[in-house]
Parts: structure tokens; sequence; C-alpha cells
């Protein structure tokens, strides 16, 4: 198994030896894993590592592998969102992060599972079957982004990109024992990206560090103008590897320990705060009035966009394609047997709630929602710098428990969704354990204001050993 | 006289017209430049709504849209959106259109034309912006197709749709409508009008206050005006036999020049617009002063100073003002000649030629029309020949003053040698005499003397001819 977890890590052991052999032993590790995270391995990925050995690269991440998640458009490389529908699909483009990790040297090792389109908390839904939690086999990794966490916990790639619609980073970041950062609305260029609910998902990082993360996110953020929502930063987010959380403000939301909370996590989550007042940081209580209405808002909006963005998948010019005698019946037949039942649910859901007649009820009552939610953030960001409370009420729950129950499925992701409704930033970092299964610590920060939380997050890094736990190391 | 309405008809049109004279589409970087190229060769990612891929507005787009709604006499909205239409056909990549909804760039305008019975005011309720999409090529018809071609150089394409109120009362009103339209929009040059599918309409249309059809996919003004025709008719027989007119959408058949039912109201699409959330609200109302600044003078306005500037007839300055080419080359042969002159023979004359021979004024070259204004004026020749040179330059080319030659045009030549001729008898009474008695040779003194008085111009045996023709009266 691979040693060498960070980015660091990897710089000094190419050093001593090559990009190629870091690849190399990645590849091998992959090549045993018991956890179905991967479902494409590049075929070019020691070329590329021979490359940068060959060729030199000054770039910030020369010879860093990384794993990308299912739905990020990779040239030359399967991208299917993990669904039927797009069996077949390889873009003949690279979304913009692929192009800048290309840049800075990375080396692409494949593509991760991940639930069909991005939607789910469990990566159940995949057409490639269920990736499995690393720490315990019999449990979901979280979702959507599981393959991408669950990769990075088992050491078979030291770094991932996931997205995140609605927790689909924080939650198997948390679930998985890693660092997921969900950027700021337009922080990460969203072009390549396959929409799921584009009002709402953003490209993020995965990590066993904090200074991965931030390292990671150097390299992705930032304006391109091929997606008008990305926005230009000034600094830089390795400028927020700080050690120093003095005199920071911390508000805790109460409407985020509400019913359902597993006492674990509860205690897990309260014994991080504490540890936060240890190194010198503050905390009171903050109220957020409009968060229980904010997954009934969050699902309307993301399965009405979703409802349009996946209309494009008609068989008619790439993936999947079962024919019929007109177009009509040919779109609808490839709908049919490429859509799995999770993403036609939503699309079915999604097309009822924008329709003539329902559109005012749900759609727009669920936008105004959204609204209150946002200045539920705004208000409670104003007299503290950041917000923190658990990323998931529960840890790991087993395979197939939920998965025939979408709505205590939906329900899992009460204390994710709001931060998407809003925009903000928000991260996930291990912060101890329950059950023997990893806890994940949901730092919110104001929009655009990555740097707080990046140097919080860094700082109960340097302060706690809970990240530096592997599977198989926590009884 | 009132043009009273007979049949009560209304019509109101969705006027598409497509930005060509952009150089890339509304929301990517693709040319626009497609009309002759093989199909799918001006694509990328973003206009084949590839999975993954976002839109970006083209500024450009937004500026000439902009431009269409002030020339419209609209008002622009503060701030405008993109929503998006979901609908599913094959030439839509995406599943749906990007255009505007609640908060189209432009709204409330008006374009004066001349209708039944003088000028109408006819209201724009707004012009708004969209993608374009692909085309569609059936093998064999549409019924019988055994497959289909998709052509997505299309794809992306920046459209403004103007849509009229239903103030139009006839197929000729509706008719001068789109030929104001087309003027308009010829004047502040964002499109060309020649290029196949550069204009597409859709017609509204009612009688007796009776249900709206919309006929869909008419391709020419002159369809339009025949697809109205047709459908009044329809209506207005199946009103007789004592039927209703259902909501319905019917779509052109362009070679039959018939409109066949698509779908009734009940089976009307539910688009389920919504904001499209990967493009920013835009905030347009500030440029309205600059963009303002870079609208040319319009065809009314033109209208009204030719009117005042060159003293011309009414009838004249509409004319001349209704394609700006056209105005622009009379302005230009107004300069150099009497400017009502220009306007008789570049309104009346050389339209009419051009108009009869479906070629426009790019044809003909404003020296040649000086050259035969100032020979008529001159009255070096007639006007019959001014007509006739004309013609023969749009038929087989020249130049005005070759074509007076070969064709002998030159009245005042004839009259030269005619007077020289008569001048030269009335001096050489004894030439005239020793000729009539027999001397041949007398006659060359007085051919003699009539090249002389033409300097050279007459041909001398035209003019001996002449001679002889005179003395022997």
């Amino acid at each position: 198994m691979a040693a060498w977890t960070d980015i660091s890590g990897i710089k000094q052991r190419i050093e001593a030896s090559s990009a190629e052999e870091i690849t190399a032993s990645y590849l091998e590790t992959i090549g045993k894993s018991r956890i179905n995270g991967f479902t494409t391995v590049w075929d070019k990925a020691l070329e590329v590592a021979r490359g940068i050995d060959k060729d030199g690269n000054s770039g910030p991440m020369a010879g860093v592998p990384i794993a990308i998640k299912e739905n990020i458009s990779t040239t030359g490389l399967s991208t299917t969102c993990s669904s039927k529908i797009l069996q077949g699909y390889v873009p003949p483009y690279d979304a913009h992060v692929i192009e800048k990790l290309k840049a800075a040297g990375a080396v692409i090792l494949g593509k991760t599972n991940m639930d069909e389109f991005a939607m789910g908390t469990s990566t159940e839904s995949s057409c490639y079957g269920p990736t499995l939690n690393p720490w315990d086999t019999g449990r979901v990794p979280g979702g959507s982004s599981g393959g991408s966490a669950a990769v990075v916990a088992a050491g078979e790639a030291p770094l991932s990109l996931g997205s995140d619609t609605g927790g689909s980073v924080r939650c198997p970041a948390a679930f998985c024992g890693v660092v997921g950062l969900k950027p700021t609305y337009g922080a990460v260029s969203r072009y390549g990206l396959i929409s799921y609910a584009n009002s709402l998902e953003q490209i993020g990082p995965m990590a066993t560090t904090v200074a991965d993360i931030a390292i990671l996110m150097d390299v992705i953020g930032g304006y391109d103008h091929r997606d008008s929502t990305s926005i230009k930063k000034e600094n830089t987010y390795v400028d927020s590897l700080k050690d120093d959380v003095k005199g920071l403000k911390i508000g805790v939301p109460e409407e985020y320990f509400g019913e359902g909370i597993d006492e674990g996590v509860k205690k897990a989550v309260w014994d991080a705060i504490g540890k936060y007042e240890d190194m010198g940081a503050s905390w009171k209580k903050v109220s957020m009035p409009h968060t229980k209405y904010a997954l009934a808002s969050y699902y309307i909006i993301a399965m009405s966009e979703a409802s349009s963005n996946l209309a494009r998948f008609d068989g008619t010019r790439y993936g999947l394609r079962v024919e019929g005698e007109t177009w009509h019946i040919m779109a609808s037949k490839t709908r049919a047997q490429g859509f799995g039942e999770e993403v036609k649910r939503r699309i079915l859901l999604g097309t009822y709630a924008l329709s003539a007649g329902y559109h005012d009820k749900y759609y727009l009552k669920a936008l105004k929602v959204r609204t209150l939610v946002k200045q539920d953030f705004d208000r409670a960001l104003t007299d503290v710098d950041v917000l923190m409370a658990p990323t998931m009420p529960t840890p790991a729950f087993k395979i197939g428990e939920k998965i025939d129950d979408p709505l205590s499925l939906y329900l899992a992701d009460v204390n994710t969704v709001p931060v998407n409704l809003a925009g903000v930033p928000s991260i996930s970092v291990p912060c101890g354990f329950a059950d023997g299964l990893p806890v994940g610590l949901q730092i919110i920060g104001k929009p655009f204001d990555e740097n707080t939380i990046l140097q919080a997050a860094y700082s109960f890094e340097q302060n706690t050993d809970h990240h530096t736990k592997r599977p198989g190391e926590v009884a | 006289m009132v043009y009273d309405n007979p049949d009560g008809v209304r019509i109101g049109l969705e006027v598409h017209v497509q930005l060509n004279k952009l150089n890339t589409k509304l929301f990517c970087g693709c040319s626009t430049d497609y009309h002759d190229d093989e199909p799918n060769t001006h694509v990328c990612p973003v206009c084949l709504g590839l999975p993954g891929s976002l839109p970006v507005i083209n500024e450009k787009a937004v500026e000439f849209a902009m431009k269409i709604g002030l020339a419209l006499n609209c008002e622009i909205v503060g701030q405008t959106q993109f929503h998006r239409k979901n609908y599913y056909y094959p030439d839509l990549p995406k599943g749906f259109q990007t255009t505007q909804y609640d908060y189209p760039i432009a709204s409330r305008g008006k374009v004066i034309i001349e209708g039944e019975d003088g000028e109408r005011v006819i209201g724009v309720t707004r012009a708004h912006m969209e993608e374009d999409p692909g085309r569609l090529q059936h093998i064999g018809s549409i019924e019988k197709s055994k497959g289909t071609f998709i052509n997505y150089n299309r794809s992306g394409m920046t459209l403004i749709e103007i849509v009229s109120d239903p103030d139009m009362r006839s197929p000729k009103e509706a008719r001068r409508y789109l030929d104001k339209l087309r003027s308009i929009l010829d004047y502040l040059d964002v499109f060309n009008g020649d290029l196949e599918g550069a204009m597409r309409v859709d017609a509204n249309v009612s009688v007796f206050g009776g249900n709206r059809v919309e006929v869909k996919n008419i391709s020419s003004f002159k369809g339009a005006e025949r697809a109205l025709l047709y459908e009044i008719m329809r209506q207005k027989n199946h009103v007789r036999r004592g039927g209703k007119i259902v909501l319905e959408t019917r779509h052109f058949d362009e070679a039959r020049g018939v409109t066949i039912s698509m779908r009734t109201k009940e089976e009307e699409h539910d688009y389920r617009y919504f904001p499209e959330p990967d493009l920013v609200p835009m905030r347009v109302a500030d440029k309205v002063p600059d963009i303002l600044k870079t609208l040319p003078e319009l065809p009314d306005a033109k209208r009204e100073r030719f009117n005042s500037q060159y003293g011309i007839a009414d009838m004249h300055a509409r004319a001349l003002t209704i394609q700006i080419k056209v105005a622009n080359f009379y302005e230009e042969v107004a300069a150099k000649v009497d400017p009502k002159d220009a306007a008789v023979w570049v309104a009346d004359i050389l339209k009419g030629e051009l108009n009869y021979r479906d070629t426009d004024v790019d044809a003909f070259k404003v020296d040649d029309i000086v050259e035969i204004i100032s020979l008529v004026k001159q009255d070096k020749i007639t006007e019959q020949s001014g007509v006739q040179i004309i013609r023969t330059i749009l038929d087989e080319g020249g130049k005005p003053q070759d074509i007076v030659v070969s064709k002998g045009l030159l009245k005042v030549e004839d009259d030269i040698v005619a007077k020289a001729v008569e001048e030269a008898i009335a001096e050489s009474p004894e030439a005239v005499a020793d000729y009539l008695a027999g001397k041949e040779k007398s006659l060359n003194f007085i051919v003699g003397k009539v090249m002389q008085k033409t300097k050279g111009r007459a041909d001398a045996r035209e003019a001996r001819e002449k001679v002889l023709a005179r003395i022997n009266k």
C-alpha cells in the first residue's frame, strides 16, 4: 500500500525515486482494491508520470496522482456519471479543473464511482455497483462522491476531486474520515462538470490533510471565462495555512443538532468545539430558524434543475441509444433503460414542480425559502467568523439500510444542504470517531472566505491526530 | 377612405431574426460564417450542448439586441436575464432552449407602416434574445423519411425574436410590417437578410373575434402573405359553414400554399420555464445612452429629411428610404445632379428596372446614372433613350457613352448635323445649282462645309446623304 499520503510526502518521494514509481505504486494498490472506488483506471497514467520524470515539471503538483469523480469531463477518458445512459461516452474536451491539474503536473489515476448523476447520499445508485466504506465494507462511503472519498481513505489515491450539490463532498469525507471542501459557489469553474443541479453544485477537493486541500484549491480555483458564475480570487488558499485560531468566533447553530442526531457524533463535535476553545477561540450558540425548510427547498430546486439538465440525454448523439420507430420512441426507450430509479424519480418530481399550475406552488416557493436560508447565514455570520456543526447527523450507515427509503436518505442531508442553498463555503474535517466510524466536523464560512475556514481546519489538524488515523487502525 | 376590416382580421407576427453579422455565436466562440461550409464544422461543446459545457453570453449580441430594441422604439429593461424553455426535439441539443422570458431585453415599442388607409402604428410587444437550434435534414419528406441528418452549424446562432401586437388587419399590412422591419434591421447593419434562414416568421391570425391560430414555419415574406391569405380564407369559410375556430398551431406548407393543423390547445407544450442558473442576470440599462449614440438615422427620419432637404415628393422619399443602400445611392446621385431629377430617375425608373430583374442597387453605378441624367438634362438624349441605356447596362453591361454611340441615341448630334446641312446649303446656292445641273462634284463642296461646321463630328457618308435628301426634297 502506498505510504505517502500527502503532497509534500509524495514530492519527497519523487525526489528520492520517481513520479513513475509513485504512480505505479498507487496503481498497484488500486489493483488490489476491495472497495470498488474506481470505475476506470487511466491507461496513460504511467506514461504521464514518465513524461514528468523525463521532462521535469515545475508545477505545484508535478507527479502527484489524483482521482477524479465520474462527472468531471476528461478527454479520452470515460465520463459517465455512473449512469448507463452515458455508457461509452468519452468527452472530447477537458473540464477547466482538469486543464488546470494537467498544467500543474498532476497525474490522473482514473475516475471514481458516484451516485448516478450525483443523486444520492450513499454511492449505492451507481450503475457500477456500490462503493464500500474502507472503514467497514458493510457500510456506505457516503455520497455522492463516495468513490472519491473512499479511494483517498483507502490509500488508493492521495487526492481526489468530487462535486458537492447538497453535501456530496462533505458527506463522504465525513463517512470516510478524510477532508473535503465545498468551495463558495463561483470559486471553482464548473466548466466540464456534468450538471445535476447547476445553481447549487461546486467541484470540491478531497484529501487527507487541510494543507493538500489548500494546494489543490490554488490549482483549480479562480476565474474561467467559460463559466460566467466563476470569480477571480485575490489571495491564495495556501496563505490560510496558519496554526492560529486565537480570537476566532465560532457560531454553533442549534438547528444542526436536531432530532435524529447520533450521540457519538454529537460528542465528537462538541469535543472538537471544546478543543477550539482550548486553542483560544470562543463560541456561542446561533439560531438559523429556516434550517427546517432548507431540505424541502433544496430538493425542489435540485430536482427542477435536474429535470432540465438531464434532458440532453436522449440517445441522439452519444451514450446509450435504444432504437425505436420514431425519434420520440427512441428517446423514451433510451431514457427508460438508461436512467436508474433515483434519477427517474428526481426527473419526474422536478418536471412536476416546474409544470404550469405547480410552478408557483413549489418552484417559486422553494426559491423564496432559499432566500430566507441565505439570510439565516448572512445574519449568523455577521457576529461570528465561522459556523461549526456535525457534517452528517450519523456515522456511515449500512449498505442497503436506506436505499429503499428515499425520504430517510434525503433527511441525512439536513446539515449539508443549507450551505449549498446559500452558496457559502464549507469544509468537513475528521474530528473523532463514533462506534469506530469517522465523524466529520463541518466548518462553514462567509462567501469567498475559504481562508478562514481553512485556517480553522488547519489549526485543528495541527493540534489533533484524528486525521492521521487510517482504516483498520481504529477498533 | 377608412379601411373597415370587414372580416375582423387581427394579425400578430413573431419574427425570428438571425444576427448573422456577429462573428461568434450567442454563447460560445464558434464562428457564424457557416452557410457555405460542411455540416457540423462550426461546433464546440457549448453549441453542441455536450455534458458539462456552459454558456457564456456574447456581449456584442447584447449590444445588437439593444440597438434593435431602441430602433423599434422599445423600452430597455433594467436588468435582463435568460430562462430555459424546456422541450424535446432532436435539433435542440440540450433539451431546452436558452431564451428570455419575463425579462426580455426590450419591450413595448412601435413600428410605423403604410397601412390599408394611410399610416398605421403597429405595436411591438417585445424583442428578446435566444439561441437558434440546429437544422434537421430529412431524407425524403418529413412524413416518409428514412432517416434524418442533423446539422448543428446553426445551433447557438443569436436570434432576436420580435413579437408584434395583433395590430395588422390584412396580409398586405403584415407584408408592409415585415418590409419595414427588414428595412430597419438593414439600416442597423446587424444582419444580412439575404442569407438562408435570416428571417423566419410565425403568424397569429384570428377573424371575427374568434380564437387565435398560430401558423408556423414561414420562411419568406412572400410566404407570409400567402399563408395569411390562405388562413384567413380558411377561417372565414369555416365560420360561414357554422364551424368554430379552435386555438391551434398550424404548419404552412410552402409548396402547396396551405396550412395544416399541427396541434390543438389541449396538446400545447408546457415549457416549464425557469431562470438559467449558468448565466447571471445582466444590468443593461446603463448602456442605453452609449448604444443610442451608435444608432444610425432610421428610415422614418431619413424620409423626413429627404422631404425637407431635397424637396422631393413624399412618395419618392418613401421609396428611396426603404432600403439603406438605395437611400445612400440616391444621396450620392443627388449631390451631382438636381435632387428632384435624381429622385425621379432613382425611385421611379432605376428601382423599377431593378425590381423587374430582382436585383438590387449594387448592380448599378452612381456615375452611370449621373451621366444618364445629365445627358437627358442637356437634351443630348431623350428620356426614353435614358431608360434604354439603363436596361442595356443591367442586361449587357457597358458604359452610357458607348451605348449612346453604339445605339445611335444622340439626339443632339443629329440636330447639329441637320443644322449644319441646312446652313451649308443656304450658304452655297451656286454649288446647289451646279449639282442640280448635273455637276456631281459640287456636292463634295457642300458636304465639306457640313464637316467643317460640325468639326468633324458628323459621319461624312451620313452628311452626304442628308445633304442629298435635303436638296432633292
